[in-house]
């Protein structure tokens, strides 16, 4: 039995409405609990901002395209070098650091669970191999369906009970956790070097759109019952005036769950862009985010982008390809037989740049925008839109104006006609900054059950300790304190034990990973139906026995079972 | 016994569809695997050590596990630059933690991809890899470019899983539906059956993608009549088939990286990928060996951040192919001693590495007696993955693959043995 008692923390814990009562934690065995003995560990948090462990809904840190990243990229390894230091293992890379170096620094900012955002059902044993190696977070992988063929035919032949048994049999195969929609249709159309231009575009050869695949999955997902929603990467992402398409999915999305949302739509920066083409570039963060403020099934991530160096990895191969034809500096791309795709290319967003600088202020409008914090999630699609090392820096610009104002100064001089930036006066509290970087987040996975986001009793003991006393400072003049203690915990706790102190990594861990088995029932078992064993067959180049992952990729395992309603 | 769906442990093309019969330990049978994989799989106790087996003056004498064990963690323990080489026929897991124990001794880790494929991945690093998965191939393409490569011989049923011959979504006869385009030195088994066998000089190899990037850029103009011993007019022929394909996927081996040019030459076939992209659509796979090789690049990459070559020596992991890659670290004599892990460099080393070996205390973990035996002071066998061990390979286009065991002779597996003698190292050296 392993006790630890928290003292004197300054605690803002949304999912509990607990906003700044300086109270003492008490954890046993990892979890959250009354009170403990009198040999409790005790941590002193001097009355520092405490909060549940950071969840992150969306990054990419784990899985095929992620490791290409790095393979294909020397130059960002020695960028992020540490030497081995007692249980730390040396450390490599920047904007796609190693397995240790990302867990490590995700623990250094106080994050403790992770949602790996796209996982091709076929390599999902990469991803879980790397989880093993990724030890201070509890980890989930959204599972692609894209371009799933079966998924697309069942679509065609209106059979949505089908539908949801081929996604249940795929989740409970490659231990997934949600679904993931990256541009529906259109890593399909990649296989033959098409695209497609937004959601009522016909998938070539499959007969189906991509308004008809997102809308079939979402009434899947909530057939199944999964904790958590869709998440749709929309069509047509980086393009100018994206953000019509963007409306036209958003507006056709279903309100079905009352617990959660129905959509989670991912980086929705990249997705609120106005204008014709690169020259008449603008931000339509306006309309959008009041699309998400009428339409309360809908959470979005900012997929901020921040200036500097980064590289870009997603499922939207085709997207990677225009990319890589406007940069010129390198491009992989990796194409899944019957599932979905990939691109990778690296990027470097530039201040002096108007089309970046537009795009940065974009993802800040969103997260000012949209009226309900639990609406909005502070992500940067890591590293798409940068590492994640800067969301301390995101954090203090939506607390600051002051920071914003100066931030704003620094970028290409045209940006100001194409924006609304400036005149947005809204400064972020901490209880808001909280809800966006772990109790939505963990809400809008469906894992507050389990005990994530929050510090309510029997909660997960994952526990960040940031060196400020929010009485003591001013966000919105300090930004500079802000950015400090958001970089470093004072303490970062996961499952009731310190992981990291000041920055300095404690313990070697091992994480949880957190997946999900629908159960069907009777009558709804896919792997024996003729037609899949068939397309398996015939069309894969593994065989179906070979396919599902093994139990023993999984170190931890914790499987939420649902009960699918057909 | 009869066991299905198995999975060869041979080369990079990872067959999982393979039957294996087996009678008490013995593999009386062997259904769908190529000559190759067969002869793996029937002769799976053949030429396997009983146990390990140390250097005794000019002979050799019997050992325990335990003996073995403690002498390789002495031996890297004692030294100042140990070398951790092999580790393409072995499982993920055991790559694994071959980079642990290289990280924590301070040492260099390298695996055969420095002879093979090496070259592949500089160029990649440079240009990046329009790839994809092997039934995605399969499915779609309509022309199939080998290069410096002879799968017939090398990868025998790379063809019939995978292009040739083998019915896809898009492609209901294949061999009828498909072109074959094999470019080469010399006519082999694969060129002929190819629609157009492109023979180049040695070393032309350079030459003759960058007059293919030209016309398929519109700029014919500047190619002479012959490059590299090719006719213009076959080159254009050429140009006009890839661009005119719905799907191409080109394949290259050891002919195109270790030919003169080497890494220049993978990189002129991406980037001539790349262009042929903006027509239609392309991809490139390197045809990889043995059967793990492309799982100790992804192993290595996502613990390290490099796929090969890591040098721990000054506790970060730093790489430099040509300076810290297991050929120029012997060459150079810098190692004072070496774990060699499932490969056989005794086979395909230059001569003056091989001195070193033998001048330096050398362990082998290697299942049967091979060339680099008679080089070794200490030879631990194991269980062979795929045949009585399992664990994770990663197929030449990145799909992960467990690999099944049909029998159990009672070796340990090479990540027990290594384990263990990771463990032993982590005695002295853990802080």
């Amino acid at each position: 039995m392993s006790e630890l008692l928290v003292k004197n923390a300054y605690v803002i814990d949304p999912i509990n409405r607990i906003d700044g009562e300086v109270m003492d934690i008490a954890v046993r065995d990892g979890r959250i609990v009354e009170d403990v003995g009198p040999k409790a560990t005790v941590i002193d948090a001097e009355g520092c901002l405490t909060l549940p462990g950071g969840v992150d809904s969306h990054t990419h840190v784990c899985g095929t395209k992620v490791n290409f990243g790095r393979y294909m990229s020397p130059e960002d390894m020695r960028a992020g070098r540490e030497a081995r230091r007692g249980v730390k293992h040396a450390t490599s890379g920047y904007s796609v650091p190693t397995t240790y170096a990302n867990s490590y620094r995700y623990a250094v900012m106080g994050y403790t669970t992770l949602l790996e955002g796209a996982m091709a059902p076929l390599e999902a044993r990469h991803t879980h191999e790397e989880f093993s190696a990724t030890p201070l977070q509890d980890m989930m992988a959204n599972t692609l369906f894209d371009g799933n063929w079966g998924v697309m035919n069942a679509i065609r032949d209106g059979d949505q009970d089908r539908v949801a048994e081929i996604v249940g049999w795929t989740l409970s195969a490659v231990k997934g956790f949600g679904i993931k929609l990256t541009n529906p249709g259109g890593t399909e159309a990649w296989g033959f070097g098409k695209n497609l231009t937004c959601i009522n575009d016909e998938v070539p050869n499959f007969g189906v759109t991509p308004i008809e695949i997102i809308q079939a999955m979402i009434r899947a997902c909530e057939t199944l019952r999964l904790p958590h929603s869709v998440h749709l990467h929309c069509n047509n992402l980086g393009n100018p005036g994206n953000y019509a398409c963007t409306l036209g999915t958003f507006n056709q999305i279903p309100d079905l769950n009352e617990k959660r949302q129905t959509l989670y739509a991912t980086h929705v920066q990249f997705h609120s862009y106005g204008g014709s083409d690169w020259k008449t570039f603008c931000s339509k963060a306006e309309p959008v985010a009041y699309t998400v403020n009428n339409r309360p099934q809908i959470v979005i991530d900012m997929g901020q982008v921040m200036f500097g160096k980064t590289t870009t990895m997603t499922a939207d191969g085709p997207m990677e390809f225009n990319l890589y034809r406007l940069h010129h500096d390198k491009w992989s791309n990796h194409d899944v037989e019957l599932e979905t795709g990939s691109g990778i290319i690296p990027v470097f967003y530039r201040r002096k740049n108007l089309v970046n600088s537009i795009m940065w202020a974009i993802g800040l409008e969103l997260a000012l925008l949209v009226k309900n914090p639990w609406q909005c999630m502070l992500t940067t699609d890591n590293p798409n839109g940068a590492p994640f090392v800067k969301y301390p820096e995101i954090i203090a610009l939506l607390m600051s104006k002051k920071y914003r104002d100066a931030e704003f100064a620094t970028v290409h001089p045209d940006t100001g006609s194409k924006v609304v930036l400036p005149a947005l006066d809204r400064e972020l509290d901490w209880n808001e900054i909280a809800v966006m970087t772990r109790a939505g987040q963990a809400k809008a996975l469906g894992i507050t059950g389990i005990g994530k986001g929050h510090l309510g009793l029997g909660a997960e003991a994952d526990i960040a300790i940031y060196p400020i006393r929010v009485g003591e400072v001013d966000p919105a003049q300090e930004y500079g304190k802000v950015i400090d203690a958001f970089s470093r915990t004072k303490y970062t706790i996961k499952r009731g034990r310190p992981v990291t102190r000041d920055g300095e990594i404690l313990v070697h861990g091992e994480n949880t990973t957190i997946w999900v088995d629908p159960k069907m029932g009777p009558g709804h078992d896919i792997g024996h139906d003729a037609e899949f064993v068939k397309m398996f067959d015939r069309y894969y180049s593994v065989r179906m026995s070979n396919y599902p992952v093994q139990d023993e990729y999984l170190k931890r395992s914790l499987r939420m079972e649902t009960e699918a309603v057909f | 016994m009869i066991h299905t769906d198995m999975v060869c442990p041979f080369c990079g093309c990872l067959c999982d569809d393979i039957v294996v019969e087996t009678e008490g330990n013995a593999v009386v049978r062997v259904d769908n695997a190529c000559t190759l994989g067969t002869h793996k799989l029937m002769n799976a106790s053949m030429d396997r050590l009983k146990g390990p087996i140390m250097r005794d003056g000019a002979g050799w004498r019997d050992a325990t596990y335990d003996e073995a064990i403690e002498y390789a963690a002495g031996v890297l323990l004692d030294a100042d630059r140990p070398l951790l080489y092999g580790w393409s026929s072995t499982q993920g897991e055991a790559q694994g933690l071959g980079v642990s124990m290289a990280e924590l001794l301070g040492g260099v880790i390298d695996s055969t991809t420095s002879v093979c494929h090496g070259p592949s991945i500089l160029a990649i690093q440079e240009v990046g890899h329009p790839g994809c998965t092997l039934g995605q191939v399969k499915n779609r393409a309509d022309l199939i470019v080998y290069w410096g490569c002879n799968p017939t011989e090398a990868h025998p049923r790379h063809m019939s899983r995978y292009t040739t011959y083998a019915d896809g979504f898009f492609l209901q006869n294949s061999f009828r539906e498909r072109k074959l385009i094999v470019v080469d030195i010399r006519k082999t088994e694969t060129a002929s059956i190819a629609d157009e066998f492109v023979q180049i000089t040695p070393g032309g190899d350079y030459a003759v993608f960058s007059a293919l990037r030209a016309i398929v850029r519109g700029r014919g103009d500047v190619v002479p009549p012959t490059v590299a011993g090719v006719t213009k007019e076959q080159l254009e022929r050429i140009a006009e088939m890839c661009k005119s394909a719905k799907f191409g996927a080109f394949f290259f081996g050891v002919g195109l990286t270790m030919a003169p040019g080497r890494y220049k030459n993978v990189r002129n076939a991406i980037e001539l990928v790349d262009e042929l992209n903006r027509y239609t659509k392309w991809t490139l796979t390197p045809l990889r060996g043995h059967y793990n090789v492309y799982g100790s690049n992804e192993v290595f990459t996502w613990m390290t951040g490099y796929p090969y070559a890591v040098d721990f020596s000054r506790q970060i992991a730093f790489y430099n192919p040509g300076e810290t890659t297991a050929v120029d670290i012997l060459a150079r004599k810098e190692c004072d001693a070496c774990l060699i892990v499932a490969s056989d460099p005794g086979a395909h080393f230059p001569r003056k590495c091989l001195e070193h070996l033998t001048s330096i205390p050398t362990v082998l973990i290697d299942p049967a007696r091979t060339v680099t035996t008679p080089l070794c002071r200490c030879q631990i066998p194991t269980a062979v993955t795929g045949i009585d061990a399992s664990g994770t390979a990663y197929r030449m286009d990145g799909v992960p693959i467990h690999v099944k065991t049909f029998l159990d002779l009672g070796y340990p597996t090479d990540t027990e043995v290594i384990g263990r003698i990771f463990e032993k190292v982590q005695e002295v050296r853990h802080p």
